[in-house]
């Protein structure tokens, strides 16, 4: 069975996938686009040929943490964010705190977020990250108590589109940042 | 600038500025220290504010400062956290411990300073790094992600059907058919009652009917015939019909029994 018989026909599929896809799609998502098997590298370099196509165009083709996905160009974010001018809610200082917390020390317990803040860690706090998918349980530290460990996750990274966490600022940036020497 | 102000408003007026010393107006000091996120973040506010050197901390300076705060806190019988309580009495300790008398040579590692000041940087940089984290980009809040509209049909494979599928799925129709007909005969289809009604109807109508002219041989099949029979006999069993005939072999007549 040979469905798809050129490059060109490939290409146009996984366009249409991917511009109608609600989430970032994997390799494994788009080889189960097609009957025959096409090499992770063929999609690769198709991928990379569509990335070229949209170069001029409004959307631009990016790799986050889960996989590819279609997202409108820097340069008309701001005209997008007038349509839903309800901005969605500023998070805490503690929930930003916390969060940069374990992504930058991930896998940490919450005693490993006192420690580092001075204060002790508000339930609710752990909770809107939890909802929001952005952190989760990852195991157990083989301590008395067996405190969870929290990492961030795939969602967190696409979310703030990041293809990895070394794609975060580095921690560097900011440790001597100001300090007197 | 490090020390980014968060907003803060009194009374609807907005602080520009952190107050320049540490007196604060009492009305104030509990969205004050709201604004401070513990005892490292208010020590991290002073050290910054009088331009201490992290690295070197004047430590009597410094303690004689976060007390202040402190006390100050407590005059006005605010919920003291115990975080910062806690980190009153560390401060006392260090401070303490730095006017020991000093070993001839200071490592880095003897001061007493050096875990505060370890701590003071890693939460200052966590600090930083969460403002930025706040400030990039996020999906629907700066990054706009395509999702073009589809009209999703389902890919499930129609079942292939053989000849054989198609007669053995004809001969269960048959099959479960024969349960039926037998149900429909005995209680749905076929009612008794509903035959008693229909002959009282026609006796009402007629007043005299043969015996045979209430069976329709001719259309109604045998199960019919034998509930119209059952309906006949039920309904002379309760008195509403009267049957007749004149002698053996003679016509037989049926008709409603009135009460006269």
């Amino acid at each position: 069975m040979n469905e798809t018989s050129s490059v060109h026909e490939l290409k146009n599929v996984l366009e249409a996938a991917l511009l109608t896809a609600h989430e970032p799609l994997s390799l494994d998502d788009m080889q189960r686009l097609f009957v025959d098997k096409i090499e992770r590298a063929t999609l690769r370099m198709l991928l990379d040929e569509l990335k070229q196509d949209w170069a001029e165009r409004t959307m631009e083709l990016v790799q986050v943490a889960s996989g590819y996905r279609f997202q409108a160009k820097p340069e008309y974010a701001n005209f997008l964010a007038r349509l839903n001018p309800e901005r969605q809610g500023k998070y805490s200082r503690a929930v930003m705190e916390t969060l940069a917390i374990i992504a930058y020390r991930q896998p940490v317990t919450r005693g490993d977020i006192e420690e580092i803040r001075g204060v002790a860690v508000n339930p609710n706090v752990m909770r809107q990250l939890q909802e929001r998918d952005w952190i989760d349980v990852v195991g157990q530290r083989e301590v008395p108590g067996r405190p969870s460990l929290y990492a961030t996750t795939k969602h967190f990274l696409d979310d703030l589109n990041l293809k990895s966490l070394s794609d975060l600022p580095p921690i560097e940036d900011f440790t001597q940042q100001g300090m007197p020497t | 600038m490090l020390l980014t102000t968060n907003e803060i408003r009194i009374k609807g007026e907005k602080l520009n500025e952190l107050p320049q010393d540490l007196y604060i107006p009492p009305d104030a000091l509990e969205v004050y220290l709201e604004s401070f996120e513990g005892p490292l973040d208010l020590l991290l506010y002073l050290i910054r504010k009088h331009n201490l050197d992290i690295l070197d901390i004047p430590m009597a300076n410094l303690t004689r400062q976060y007390m202040e705060y402190v006390e100050k806190m407590r005059a006005i019988k605010l919920e003291l956290a115990a975080d910062y309580l806690l980190m009153s009495a560390m401060l006392i300790e260090i401070k303490s411990r730095m006017l020991l008398p000093k070993p001839a040579e200071l490592t880095e590692e003897d001061d007493p300073r050096a875990e505060l000041v370890r701590r003071l940087m890693e939460y200052e940089a966590i600090k930083l790094a969460a403002q930025r984290l706040d400030e990039m980009p996020k999906v629907d809040e700066g990054v706009y992600v395509a999702s073009a509209y589809y009209h999703h049909i389902s890919q499930a494979k129609p079942p292939e059907v053989t000849l054989d599928d198609l007669a053995e799925a004809w001969r269960n129709v048959l099959k479960r058919a024969s349960h039926f007909k037998h149900y429909k005969i005995g209680r749905a289809e076929l009612s008794v009652r509903e035959h008693m009604s229909i002959i009282l109807r026609r006796l009402k109508q007629d007043r005299l009917v043969e015996f045979t002219q209430l069976f329709d041989v001719k259309n109604d099949g045998i199960p019919k015939l034998v509930v119209c029979f059952l309906a006949i006999l039920e309904l002379c069993r309760e008195g509403l019909l009267r049957i007749t005939q004149q002698a053996a072999f003679s016509p037989i007549y049926v008709q409603i029994n009135s009460e006269d």
